[in-house]
């Protein structure tokens, strides 16, 4: 479904990323697995992905350095030609209650994960326009549409990411480029795994399936806006919760 | 250079049916808008080998415009 495509998957190492790549890889896209911490993790993924029968390659990029990520994507260009869907998926989480959030916590939330995004965003777009083709799709969150009591960080970032996506639809779309968010619920990751069990019940509780979703279940959607069936769909926030945000 | 210029629009733009001139203003005379204008710019770089930085593009309102600003980049006839 996606051979010959080139996709970019950030923050690839573990968690809904990593799923991610193993989908893309699986559909038959070569899949650059962006890392910046984890670097380990990533070659575990490549490793899984060719051991797969899939074809991927690691490249270590902090995506919340403009500068850093121009030269990733110019260099993803030199070496393999072309970049058909950029996932931006990078993200970090300080939670804290608003009244004791540091600035810091605050700064660092928005730079990593709406920053990040523009940052690529910003740089792929360019090859997208020559291309006149291009898929992209950005990984925002529930909280980003519902807000979340203890993650205005997390939240604004995240609400940030859909008016990032929707007004690069608009810019981008005569170019025959597609843009999109999923915006996943509660999903089983390392990132929340850590959450006290009660709150873990109440979240699952908050859905109309009651169950938590998987990272497979988001990788999967992320796959379908990425593939020809989704040509006509752009602009969208594409709720993977459960129908908790309903 | 007016004409490499104007064929470089010509092909990027889809302007087939239009006679572009020195003093043809992209947004009233052809109708370009500034993503389209953006574009021309990327092929220009291409073309060229210069750089256009983002804050020179308001510069550039019609084709002789460019032309004038390709020259004082050093740009050869």
């Amino acid at each position: 479904m996606l051979n010959g495509k080139t996709a970019l998957v950030t923050g690839a190492g573990r968690g809904i990323g990593r799923e991610i790549a193993l989908t893309l890889a699986k559909e038959g896209a070569f899949v650059i697995v962006n890392y910046n911490g984890s670097k380990q993790r990533a070659l575990n993924t490549v490793e899984e992905i060719e051991k797969a029968g899939g074809k991927a390659a690691a490249y270590g990029c902090d995506i919340s350095d403009f500068t850093a990520c121009g030269e990733m994507i110019a260099s993803i260009i030199k070496e393999y030609g072309r970049i058909d869907i950029l996932v931006n998926n990078a993200g970090i989480t300080k939670d804290n209650l608003l009244m004791r959030m540091s600035e810091e916590e605050f700064d660092e939330v928005i730079r990593i994960n709406l920053k990040g995004c523009f940052n690529t965003i910003r740089h792929a777009s360019r090859y997208f326009l020559k291309q006149r083709s291009g898929r992209i799709i950005n990984i925002s969150s529930v909280s980003g549409v519902m807000g979340n009591a203890g993650q205005a960080n997390y939240c604004a970032s995240k609400a940030g990411v859909i008016g990032l996506t929707k007004s690069t639809a608009r810019e981008l779309g005569s170019r025959g480029i597609t843009v999109n968010a999923i915006a996943p619920g509660f999903i089983e990751t390392e990132m929340t795994e850590n959450l006290p069990d009660a709150l873990k019940e109440a979240m699952k509780e908050q859905t109309l399936l009651k169950r938590s979703g998987s990272a497979l279940e988001v990788a999967k959607t992320a796959a379908f806006l990425a593939s020809e069936g989704a040509a006509y769909i752009t602009g969208q926030v594409i709720s993977v919760d459960g129908g908790m945000a309903l | 250079m007016l004409e490499k210029v104007a064929a470089l629009l010509k092909e990027q733009l889809d302007l087939d049916n239009v006679e572009i001139k020195a003093e043809s203003s992209f947004k009233e005379d052809l109708e370009v808008d500034s993503l389209d204008l953006f574009e021309l710019v990327m092929a220009l770089e291409d073309e060229f080998g210069v750089e256009i930085p983002s804050e020179d593009l308001e510069q550039l309102t019609t084709v002789g415009a460019v032309v004038e600003y390709l020259k004082n980049k050093g740009v050869e006839e």
